[in-house]
């Protein structure tokens, strides 16, 4: 008997495992598609009642409730105009974002160009019927209907702001004030140890684009449209750079706290970053735009394709994109707004001009965060590229 | 009379049971097997079986077809035989600075001290043990970091963040998971065999290592089979005062998160799978098994 009972637990449990593998069989044969293969969602038809909650998964300052600062605040007025309560999840990477998106319990995400297609092709999130948005109207022209943020001729999201990945120095140490990326990739760098970067795959880019100024015989035109030689030239200039690394960052949390203590003096970061600290006041660090250029970030609001709380992110996309809120979140993050009437309503008047938020031609010459694939990205139609799969490799190799 | 109540209150359930015994043990019986069987052997299976699919390059997504290209990387790449080595010796290093600072300590505490002191001291060590894995990691982080205070004791020779960070926060974090069966171990030891190898004319010296040490060894091996399965499977503390350094959770984190390929995430896991499963067979042989 006892046997017996064995037995049937055993039964049971290949019965549960057999349903186990099935389930996510199914679930991953849905999305076997590669780009070409736009996933069949539609877009919500009218708006209804809030649902009361929403879950969005957001870059560190994008859903601020005065917890920080308790003059940054905008998701507060939010939940009491629409009664749907935020619950906001910073994630550090694109691909944190892709990953937990994929878990089906999130609304919406900010998410960035080398988030964005993988999300769409991916079937995790549904195009967006841009009508139910108003404030979609007055956004930058030239953040319309993008590579990034739209296929199949529909938008799939709605544009938030956009930047440069900038580089930090504590002036105390940095005394020199570096105008260019050598500061970080000098084999020779006099901060060897204190140097920062961030960890994510996506940093190849930033290598790749200051060989693209110092090595052209490498012949670098896109920073994501790497041929396999270029991309072994940009990993071992990380690899150099590696033994010249005190941490690498993704928690923007720990940039701050580094840069605080003293463990990091001089890296790539985000203005929000260097904001954060200068307002603590712990330590003093300076920002520069270097001039071999910059790597950005384009965001977009994106829906879930099965989200529950649909309505309160159709209310949270108009929300987050008014001009008031979004000026308020540029402001704090310290990006150009989507919203080109945010511009009359930012705390510092000539805060449109010192980002060049309604400059099409700027924004233009960021190279924005995209997902490499082996279709070159940079439109040249050729093939011959490295994918983001063989990126994360690398990058592990990298960090060794 | 007991006996006679016994019968006057048994009521029909029990009634039912007691005739049946085989019924009454299955009953008790399957609750834990199958969360042994479904939800643990039940999760590993699932984690093997996706080792062997592959992973849409583009979307990320898992697409169940049949390859050993994980597997087979995982065990050749030369990245992951190096992150293993240092991974495998950052738990090794950390049993063995564990088992060396708890070996006195256990022993004072069990054979030396009062019973006062004792208790003072099963407090002291196990205190840590409520405070969170987090806070304790993030005061090691504050204590190495530079002009912190280990810096400013030693004179600048703070080691800085890294590997040997890692072993010293790794050591202290799991370091009660080694005193406790020691204590346990050194608590079974009768002190008439110390005092007869005294007695003999052993030395102090001689009496730990022909006496005490094969009497404890069971202990030392059952706990350090906490301190090396914990390390071999931590990726937070060193990722907080690690520095650069990556351990082989970390890559398993990292394909899973960063590269969002679940599949080559479980190929990768097998490995610490196979030095746990490993280091117990070994520690079965020393008898450890019996004294956790």
């Amino acid at each position: 008997m006892n046997r017996i009972t064995k037995l049937s637990a055993i039964a049971m449990a290949a019965a549960l495992l057999v349903t186990i593998a099935g389930c996510s069989g199914s679930g991953g044969g849905g999305s076997t598609s590669s780009q070409g293969n736009l996933p069949n969602i539609a877009a919500q038809k009218k708006l209804g009642a809030g649902e009361g909650k929403l879950n969005i998964i957001v870059w560190a300052g994008y859903a601020e409730d005065g917890s920080d600062d308790p003059t940054v605040d905008w998701v507060t007025p939010f939940e009491k105009q629409t009664g749907c309560q935020v619950n906001a999840k910073t994630a550090g990477t694109s691909d944190e974002m892709v990953q937990l998106m994929r878990t089906g319990q999130y609304d919406g995400v900010s998410a960035s160009g080398d988030a964005t297609l993988r999300l769409i092709y991916g079937g995790d999130v549904a195009p967006v019927n841009t009508s139910l948005v108003p404030n979609y109207a007055t956004i930058s022209d030239f953040l319309k209907l993008k590579a990034w943020n739209s296929a199949g001729g529909k938008m799939y999201g709605i544009p938030h702001g956009w930047g440069a990945n900038v580089l930090m120095y504590n002036p105390a140490v940095v005394t020199t004030a570096p105008d260019s990326w050598s500061a970080v990739f000098d084999k020779n760098s006099p901060y060897a140890g204190k140097i920062t970067a961030y960890d994510s795959p996506i940093y190849i880019a930033d290598a790749a684009l200051y060989l693209k100024a110092t090595d052209p015989s490498l012949g670098i035109k896109d920073p994501y449209s790497l041929t396999e030689k270029q991309l072994d030239a940009a990993v071992a200039l990380l690899k150099t750079q590696n033994a010249n690394i005190g941490e690498y960052w993704s928690d923007y949390t720990k940039e701050v706290e580094a840069f605080e203590s003293g463990s990091s003096v001089i890296g790539t970061t985000w203005q929000v970053i260097a904001n954060l600290v200068q307002s603590d006041g712990k330590a003093k660090v300076e920002t520069v735009v270097p001039k071999e250029g910059v790597t950005g970030w384009s965001d977009t609001w994106m829906i879930a394709a099965k989200a529950k709380h649909p309505n309160c992110m159709y209310q949270w996309m108009n929300w987050i994109t008014s001009p008031k809120v979004n000026a308020q979140v540029a402001e704090w993050f310290g990006e150009a707004p989507a919203q080109t009437k945010s511009c009359s309503e930012t705390s510092d008047p000539n805060f449109c001009d010192t980002y060049h938020a309604t400059d099409a031609a700027y924004a233009a010459d960021i190279h924005y965060w995209t997902t490499p694939q082996t279709t070159c990205v940079d439109g040249s139609g050729k093939t011959d590229c490295t994918a983001y799969s063989e990126w994360t490799t690398k990058w592990q190799q990298i960090k060794g | 009379m007991a006996a006679d109540q016994g019968v006057a209150t048994r009521g029909p359930v029990s009634a039912f049971f007691a005739t049946r015994p085989r019924t009454r043990l299955g009953l008790l019986l399957t609750p834990p097997l199958l969360w042994l069987v479904v939800a643990y052997l039940g999760s590993i299976v699932v984690l093997l079986i996706t080792a062997f699919w592959s992973v849409n390059g583009f979307t990320g997504a898992v697409v169940p077809a049949f390859q050993v290209g994980n597997i087979v990387s995982v065990f050749t790449d030369p990245l992951y035989r190096e992150v293993t080595l240092r991974t495998i010796l950052v738990a090794l290093s950390v049993t063995v600075i564990d088992a060396v600072i708890a070996f006195p300590m256990a022993f004072y505490m069990a054979k030396v001290a009062s019973p006062r002191t004792r208790a003072f001291f099963l407090v002291a060590v196990t205190t840590p043990l409520w405070a969170s894995y987090l806070v304790k990691a993030y005061a090691w982080r504050v204590l190495l970091e530079p002009n912190g205070p280990i810096d400013i004791v030693t004179g600048g020779h703070s080691p800085g963040y890294g590997l040997p960070a890692t072993v010293i926060t790794l050591a202290y974090l799991w370091l009660p998971y080694m005193i406790i069966p020691l204590y346990a171990g050194f608590d079974r030891v009768p002190t008439s065999l110390v005092e007869a190898s005294a007695d003999l004319g052993a030395s102090t010296g001689r009496t730990v290592r022909s006496v005490i040490l094969p009497l404890v060894f069971p202990a030392i091996a059952a706990g350090s089979i906490f301190t090396f399965s914990l390390s071999l499977g931590d990726y937070i503390a060193v990722t907080i005062v690690g520095g650069k350094t990556q351990l082989l959770a970390n890559l398993i984190y990292g394909q899973l998160v960063t590269a969002n390929n679940q599949p080559l995430a479980a190929a990768l896991s097998v490995v610490p799978l196979i030095a746990i499963i490993l280091y117990l067979l070994a520690m079965r042989r020393t008898g450890a098994l019996e004294s956790i």
